[in-house]
């Protein structure tokens, strides 16, 4: 099988993040990078895939900046046997990174059987690229999905929607998948790992190579700012069982006159 | 005026009110709104009131139930003949599903999940929340028309005023084309509560709880106040609460009207999955735990005895 | 040399996922009930992050010392106690790898690869502590193999050891010159483990005394000849006292991170603690000798990995970073307060487990007399 996994790099959750001074993007001097944590979970799918199926190759798919590959670095190390990096500055948009993954998978002469990614990345929040991605392949896709069975060229899909509802999909494969987390435990980049990682290969493309141009742009971020700072609240204090019910009486109020949520 | 064509998600023939929510935005421009299957009539009354001329309920083979496929083709036939400038849906979880397909349709752009949007004549400008909502961006869209978007429930709120318009409600054809990934089984989920992300009124709970049984006492707040509860990082780490429930980082980002935190103390993982939540009240006994610093209304007390408290009072109130 | 490689770099990435994700959320459990970490010595086995010193040719990794005190670092910034597990693994697998002959490393260290084993280090005895050379514990030649009489005392990993690295005399008359070095195997006959010791910190880690009655050992086990066994314990903490250094280090940053998170929580006068000079002088402090200890340790790493002598160095990093990580450590109570003394928070581990790294592998004063005797001899 030939399975295809799509990485975004993206800040630390930890990250405090902060406008650049022109507001065109955030401060990326101190940005500590990591791979999108909803990949992790694509990737160690694609690797229990590639456990279940013989011959099969695990290629994992970036599209960003070069300055550090850490997303990966971090999938080979896990396992993943090539990567491609389609290199661009790290703020395209939804629709130039799928054309771009698209073009990267044509480019790899491999025909997909199987399109793995997180169902969406921490930093843009779009949700959109994998079924962009598969739209634009022509195969279907199911996103937030947290189970997984394979049987031949169907896969049985499980996705989570409102309230902790799951659809059952039977899809035909090849398919996107977009993965959540509770579909699997991410296994560690053992240390040996890493170091067999480093004489993987890793192909660099330029967007030129995969047909994506300033022209593709479809969303266009500016202005980008702090949320506004909420005035100073009212603190009650109530440990004292005796303060609690005139508290609690008092809050509700509030809650209904002042703040009319109730 | 723009042309503009709402998506209408329905839930048992019912219209999901972000939908309304959505045409109280766009008053003034020449407004559609389009469903796929029934509407019952009073959710139609609701639409015309609020400003929708034609309600367009798309109907054929294969859309009896959700696809992404089925959904995308269908709404790109009509959206074809009808030619609108900007098409609109609520962030849940189909809308953010199926959008980026149908805009891929188009080749067309999707601004997803925006929380606040103006029209400066007929161009639109969005806002739109990145990084788990620790940063806002301004979003526009450009390239070949209809534009896409799709708005966070709750985040404009319900219109303040009505809009009334015709309301014309027509059958329409339509088709989900081939399907190669297709619904055989809807599991319900432990609770038939609203999502989370969509929830109005959120009651969570943190570390504090000390154990899963100790929700009960969340879960009969909830209940009173119609809220989904839902739990920090820790209490989810900790195997009080599954993860669907978790709020936060890692977990769901909300905006509830209401957000009631009890036990939380308030990590930086969790403020970003609920600062955006328009009043939080936080209940802990640790007076300098962070997540007083964002509530409107804190309370310095244990929560196994406030919770209970809360619920009596609100009963009270609420008359139940 | 002042930055890590890029490889270097991703191993200590994913040693402090390890330690986030699998070490902090149970470690203060471990400690209070004093458990044995067997399933994340065997995770970390199985990740590699284990008996960094084996050589590529026996089936290691082939770090370098300064690969292992990186790795060592972000495993004790988890806990300082389930790393002293880890890493008396490698104390004890170190003199055979620095002193083993082809046959024995086959012997002893390649099964180590292959299967999750654990090893103590046993020198100390209970008359015998920082005066190593006067240990009494005997081996008698008895033929074709020796004959081991005495007892040890604060061995690491005593109860689950498969293999121990003892150390004995062949004549007490000799001093040091006697001192030779036995590998013994699981379930010898006559070999006594005791019981574990309740322990002020370190609880995770388990801890024995051992008597050995007449435990007869095959002659190949000895490392190198009779009589060389002082040597290639000198060798032992060249290599090992970095990494112990290390774990000083990773114990010092994770309170330091502690104290930082807390500074910019904690309101006190109508500004956060971080605000108070008062605060800002004591994180200054911890800042510089985080900085200084690492340094130091890099540097013993890095002479060692380039054959030259380290023994000052290696000292100066063993006491300076294990006497920093218990002045940062305590100072982080300090900065918490009451809250710091409570069990709720996590620096009163630390503090604790902090003093023994000032005790074991020679303690802050004898790491003086090493580093004031280099001095002096020249």
């Amino acid at each position: 099988m030939n399975i295809f996994v799509c990485v975004k790099q993206v800040p630390d959750t930890e990250t405090k993040v902060q406008p650049n001074s022109d507001g065109s993007f955030i401060e990326t001097n101190a940005i500590k990078w990591i791979m999108n944590p909803y990949d992790e979970f694509a990737v160690e799918q694609a690797l229990l895939v590639k456990a279940a199926n013989s011959d099969s190759t695990v290629t994992v798919l970036r599209v960003g900046s070069v300055k550090d590959t850490e997303a990966l670095r971090t999938a080979m190390a896990m396992g993943a046997d090539e990567a491609i990096l389609v290199e661009a500055e790290d703020n395209l948009d939804s629709y130039m990174t799928a054309k771009a993954l698209k073009g990267a998978i044509e480019k790899s002469g491999k025909t997909p059987d199987l399109i793995l990614s997180g169902k969406q990345a921490i930093d843009s929040d779009a949700l959109q690229v994998p079924q962009l991605l598969a739209q634009m392949l022509g195969l279907p896709s199911v996103s937030v999905v947290v189970g997984f069975e394979q049987n031949g060229d169907k896969l049985q899909i499980k996705r989570e929607v409102e309230g902790g509802s799951l659809e059952v999909y039977e899809v035909t494969s090849p398919a996107v998948i977009a993965c959540n987390k509770g579909i699997n435990t991410p296994r560690y980049a053992s240390l040996p790992g890493i170091m067999k990682a480093k004489k993987k290969p890793l192909t660099q493309l330029s967007l030129g190579d995969v047909s994506v141009s300033e022209e593709d742009r479809r969303v266009k971020y500016s202005d980008y700012k702090l949320p506004p700072e909420k005035p100073a609240g009212k603190k009650f204090e109530a440990m004292d069982e005796a303060q609690a019910p005139g508290v609690v009486k008092e809050v509700v109020g509030l809650l209904r006159n002042e703040a009319k949520v109730i | 005026m723009a042309k503009i064509l709402v998506f209408a998600e329905t839930h048992d023939q019912k219209v999901k009110p972000v939908t309304y929510e959505i045409l109280g935005k766009v008053k003034g421009h020449n407004v559609d709104v389009a469903s796929i299957g029934d509407i019952d009539s009073e959710s139609q009354a609701s639409l015309a009131k609020y400003g929708a001329a034609n309600i367009h309920k798309l109907k054929g083979a294969g859309l009896e139930q959700y696809s992404p496929e089925g959904y995308a083709h269908a709404l790109k036939g009509f959206i074809e003949a009808q030619g609108y400038d900007y098409v609109f849906s609520g962030a849940t979880a189909s809308g953010k599903d199926f959008f980026p397909r149908l805009a891929g349709h188009f080749n067309a752009g999707c601004a997803s999940d925006v929380t606040n949007f103006q029209f400066d004549g007929d161009n639109f400008a969005g806002t739109k929340p990145l990084f788990a909502g620790k940063c806002l961006a301004k979003v526009e869209l450009t390239g070949p028309k209809p534009y896409f978007i799709t708005v966070r429930p709750n985040a404009l709120g319900m219109p303040e005023s009505e809009s009334p318009a015709a309301g014309n409600a027509t059958d329409d054809n339509a088709t989900a084309g081939d399907l190669k990934a297709i619904i055989k089984e809807v599991i319900k989920g432990a609770s038939e509560k609203v999502d989370l992300t969509e929830a109005n009124i959120i009651v969570s709970g943190g570390r504090a709880m000390k154990n899963a049984e100790n929700f009960a006492i969340l879960n009969e707040l909830a209940d009173v106040i119609g809220a989904t509860v839902g739990a920090s990082r820790a209490a989810v780490d900790s195997g009080y609460a599954p993860h669907s429930m978790q709020v936060g980082q890692t977990g769901k980002t909300v905006s509830p009207s209401l957000y009631i935190a009890c036990g939380i103390s308030g990590a930086i993982q969790h403020l970003a999955g609920m600062r955006t939540s328009k009043v939080i009240v936080a209940i802990n006994t640790d007076p300098d735990a962070p997540i007083f610093s964002k509530a409107d209304y804190g309370i310095v007390g244990d929560l196994f005895k406030i919770v209970p408290l809360l619920t009596q009072e609100f009963k009270n109130l609420l008359g139940k | 040399m002042f930055e890590l490689s890029e490889e270097q770099k991703e191993f200590k990435e994913m040693a402090m996922k390890f330690s986030r994700n699998e070490i902090i959320p149970v470690a203060q459990k471990l400690d209070e009930e004093g458990k044995f970490p067997q399933d994340i010595f065997k995770k970390a086995w199985e990740l590699g992050l284990v008996n960094t010193s084996i050589p590529a040719e026996y089936g290691g990794a082939g770090f370098s010392n300064l690969d292992a005190v990186t790795i060592c670092e972000a495993l004790a910034y988890g806990c300082m106690g389930i790393n002293t597990s880890i890493m008396a693994n490698d104390l004890a697998l170190l003199p055979i790898v620095i002193a083993g002959s082809h046959e024995q490393k086959e012997k002893f260290l390649k099964p180590f690869t292959e299967q999750f084993k654990i090893a103590s280090f046993c020198l100390t005895e209970p008359n015998n502590g920082s005066d190593a050379a006067g240990i009494k514990t005997t081996f008698k030649d008895g033929g074709d193999h020796w004959i081991v009489n005495g007892e040890k005392m604060w061995i690491t990993n005593a109860g689950y050891a498969d293999l121990y690295v003892v150390y004995g005399t062949i004549d007490p008359n000799l001093k040091h010159k006697g001192i030779s070095c036995l590998v013994v195997e699981k379930g010898a006959e006559g070999l006594e483990i005791g019981k574990k010791e309740d322990k002020m910190g370190h609880r995770a880690s388990d801890t024995r005394s051992l008597r050995f009655n007449n435990v007869k050992v095959p002659k190949e086990n000895m490392l190198q000849n009779p009589g060389e066994g002082w040597s290639i314990a000198m060798k032992t903490l060249d290599h090992s006292r970095p990494l112990v250094a290390s774990s000083g280090v990773g114990g010092a940053q994770r309170a330091l991170d502690c104290v930082v998170q807390y500074a910019n929580e904690r309101v006190q006068f109508g500004k956060t603690i971080g605000q108070h000079q008062a605060l800002q002088m004591m994180i200054a402090d911890m800042v510089m000798k985080i900085e200084c200890s690492r340094l130091l340790v890099q540097k013993a790493a890095w002479l060692a990995d380039n054959n030259q002598r380290n023994t000052d160095i290696a000292s100066c990093a063993k006491a300076f970073a294990t006497d920093s990580c218990m002045e940062i450590t305590t100072n982080a109570v300090q900065i918490y307060g009451g809250y710091g003394y409570s069990k709720e928070y996590p620096v009163e581990k630390l503090m604790r487990d902090a003093k023994l790294l000032q005790i074991y592998e020679g303690t802050s004063q004898i790491q003086r007399l090493v580093i004031a005797r280099e001095a002096l001899r020249n």
